[in-house]
């Protein structure tokens, strides 16, 4: 395939191509691969700030967006990058009710198959169904947040928009701060940025620290201030309002008095600092107001920079999916 | 017809018995143990001195799924796999469709077991009628039917007073109480062990303390009535602690371990193959802490019996999103492999303490027939070749279900032959056993 787009990193990127067929989380890739996506994302960068925002990368090549849960801005975005490289789309949105009563994973995903499309990017509650899927597809099977476990490209954008205010990611001070356990986001984050040389603190209640989190090369503490004190980036995550059910933590008032992001908290931060957060937030709980909006939030980049992330990531796996002689 | 089995090492730990002896088997019964016996009018068979012949083995903790799940296992699959894995014998959980709460299911498994006419079954009845949690099953029914013990097995027996009540009651006719030892609030919808891996893998994690609750439970109140109380399924580190406190303490409390839970850790669920739904069981594949715990205990006498949790499940019940396939595996045709290789090879225990294991302790606490061969004992036989490579074939297993993890495992020791009541049910065609057997 010709390249449709140029490079404009000082340093050629070691790799050209991913050395796997499927995106199934970072926890597989090694830097060398992720530096590649990140690089391979400001070019792809560079084609949404031009008048006709349209290359012809995926030109014929059929993606299907299979969404088992609700997601606006994650779906939206993959759309628009599948757009832009001029892939035909099509969003499948399976309500979870259907699927209680309806086929298998496993059954859609065959189905979906016959009609050969060529990528599937998926979204499930349960952790694990990429991988189920990538063992009975013969399609590139992207994960686009599958339950508890990963949620790739949304830590790629991270970094993109990181490296793109810091200029590395080496050596950075990165605090996490919020629901531990249960966010994909996290556990995606976590593997990118230590296998980047990032010093990362994850903070939030004991209750909602994952098990045995210092194996995953992260310092925990449950203290808010010792996590925030010098960080170079903060990002945080979102508190779901059930989890007071399950006894996390005794109120959304609490957390916010303990945990939330004020300015006050910020100014033990570098001066610097930069404030994160995947979305969609709980304004008042986890961040206030004021942060959110400051001068030091970036939100509002990581989604922009999600549509040349996963414009990278779709553009290197369908060169890398080893199809070309088929055509 | 008599049949004298000479030239094989004889294992019978409860008649003292390791060495070269001679087996005369008298119709369905062991005649006598001994050595060099005179021929008489028997049947002379001649055993390689490689096999080892010891009490048929008896595994405490099998689901045969029938009644009412018939696609995953039934009582004469299951006993089939039964015999291809050393087992003599099984003692089948009323989980099935309806419970085993009452004499009619458990006549019906019985009648179904005597048509197969393969591996015994001993039914073990519910505590509880449905095993809902709320009223005493009727236990005397159930003795009188046929069962064993008592388990609301699959879950945890619903409250400490109802788990009083079934010790007291059942302890009047003699029966241990089995109990799933789990605190329910503490796993949640948990489907994997709690630690790294399952943070890893974004799976809902239970601690070891979820089992030991349970177990620390089971002990006060066995304490309290006087009555047998059995841990089935032991897998975490904390509740060995308490089984071992409590025999210190001179509470009659017994448990099993799985061979799952003495080989694997939680390691394997992302490796080799990730969210393999075959490495998810509950209790769950605990961390390697545990594991080697188990394996301590088993060493150290503190463990009393091995049972597989054979727990069947069809395919498409397993080939689904990991948080929503079932718990648990198929264990009877991979249990005496796993052991030999695991146990005995790895030079944790020698082969009478495995007979023990496998045989001895789990006739004594259901207190059935079987665990030696002392005259006038049913021929219940199980042949080891405990050298034998063996590979594990999952699509070979005789049981309906094949979900196993072990698939394409290759280990050292194997079933040679099963005998049950004097009639030869399995021979390994991979051993060298005399045609005559």
């Amino acid at each position: 395939m010709s390249a449709p787009v140029t490079t404009h990193v000082e340093e050629a990127p070691a790799l050209t191509a991913l050395r796997r067929k499927h995106l199934l989380g970072i926890a597989d890739l090694t830097p060398e691969e992720i530096s590649l996506i990140l690089d391979t994302a400001d070019a792809m960068k560079e084609v949404g700030e031009r008048p006709i925002k349209k290359v012809p990368a995926l030109r014929g090549k059929t993606v299907i967006n299979l969404f088992f849960e609700p997601s606006t801005r994650t779906r939206t975005s993959f759309e628009i990058a599948e757009k832009r490289l001029s892939a035909d789309t099509l969003n499948i949105a399976v309500a979870s009710s259907s699927v209680v009563k309806g086929e298998t994973l496993a059954d859609t995903a065959l189905n979906l198959e016959a009609m050969r499309p060529d990528m599937i990017v998926l979204r499930h509650s349960s952790s694990g169904a990429c991988h189920l899927l990538s063992r009975i597809c013969r399609s590139v099977i992207i994960n686009a947040g599958d339950g508890m476990h990963e949620h790739p490209t949304q830590a790629l954008l991270d970094a993109y928009t990181i490296r793109e205010r810091k200029k590395r990611l080496a050596g950075l001070k990165v605090a996490i701060v919020g629901d531990l356990l249960h966010s994909r986001v996290l556990r995606s984050n976590i593997h990118l940025l230590t296998k980047m040389g990032s010093d990362v603190w994850v903070c939030g209640p004991p209750t909602l620290i994952p098990a045995d989190v210092a194996r995953f090369g992260v310092r925990a503490t449950s203290a808010i201030d010792e996590a925030v004190a010098g960080a170079d980036v903060i990002m945080l995550l979102r508190i779901q309002l059930e989890r007071m059910e399950g006894a996390f933590f005794p109120s959304l008032r609490e957390y916010f008095n303990v945990f939330g992001m004020t300015e006050a908290r910020l100014r033990r931060a570098a001066a610097d600092v930069i404030i994160m957060h995947p979305g969609p937030m709980n304004r008042g709980v986890e961040i206030a107001s004021e942060v959110a909006d400051g001068p030091y939030s970036v939100i509002l980049d990581q989604v922009a920079n999600g549509v040349a992330v996963r414009m990278a990531v779709l553009y290197l796996l369908s060169g890398g999916a080893g199809d070309e002689a088929a055509a | 017809m008599r049949r004298l089995l000479k030239g094989a090492r004889v294992i019978d730990p409860v008649n003292g018995i390791d060495g070269p002896h001679d087996v005369l088997i008298d119709g369905e019964r062991i005649a006598r143990v001994g050595r060099d016996l005179p021929v008489d009018d028997a049947f002379v068979v001649e055993v390689p001195a490689d096999l080892v012949i010891c009490p048929g083995f008896i595994d405490m903790h099998v689901h045969l799924r029938e009644p009412g799940q018939e696609h995953k296992e039934t009582v004469a699959t299951g006993t089939a796999a039964a015999v291809a894995g050393g087992f003599t014998a099984v003692a089948c959980m009323p989980n099935t469709s309806p419970v085993n709460d009452n004499a009619n299911v458990t006549g019906y498994i019985l009648a179904k077991a005597a048509e197969a006419n393969l591996a015994r079954v001993f039914p073990i009845g519910a505590v509880s009628r449905g095993s809902k949690g709320e009223l005493l099953a009727d236990i005397a029914e159930l003795k009188h039917a046929g069962c064993v013990a008592i388990t609301d097995d699959g879950r945890p027996v619903a409250t400490a007073l109802l788990m009083r009540r079934a010790m007291e009651y059942a302890g009047m006719f003699g029966m241990p109480v089995i109990e799933h030892c789990e605190d329910p609030s503490l796993k949640g919808d948990a489907v994997a062990h709690e630690g790294y891996h399952a943070a890893a893998l974004g799976l809902r994690g239970m601690p070891g303390a979820c089992e030991a609750l349970g177990v620390e439970r089971g002990i006060l109140l066995s304490e309290l009535t006087g009555s047998a109380f059995h841990v089935a399924h032991m897998s975490a580190r904390a509740s060995l602690r308490a089984v071992r406190t409590g025999k210190e303490s001179g509470v009659r409390v017994t448990c099993e371990v799985a061979p799952h839970h003495f080989t694997l850790t939680d390691e394997s669920l992302g490796s080799p193959i990730p969210y393999d739904t075959n490495t998810k069981m509950n209790p769950p594949l605990r961390e390697a802490a545990d594991r080697d715990a188990m394996l301590s205990g088993i060493a150290d006498g503190s463990v009393d019996a091995i049972a597989t949790d054979h727990a069947p499940h069809h395919y498409d019940e397993k080939h689904v999103e990991f948080d929503r396939a079932p718990f648990g595996i198929v264990g009877l045709e991979t249990a005496v492999p796993l052991s030999l290789d695991r146990l005995v090879h790895a030079g944790l225990i020698r082969l009478p303490r495995l007979v023990e294991l496998l045989s001895v302790s789990p006739a004594r606490i259901l207190r059935v027939a079987g665990g030696s061969l002392s005259p006038g004992a049913p021929a219940d036989i199980t042949i080891l070749a405990p050298d034998l490579k063996v590979r594990i074939d999952a699509a070979g297993l005789r049981s309906r279900s094949k979900n196993t993890p072990f698939d394409g495992w290759e280990l050292r020791g194997g079933v040679a032959a099963t005998i049950v009541g004097g009639r030869t049910l399995y021979v390994n065609p991979a051993a060298h056993v005399p045609d005559a057997l």
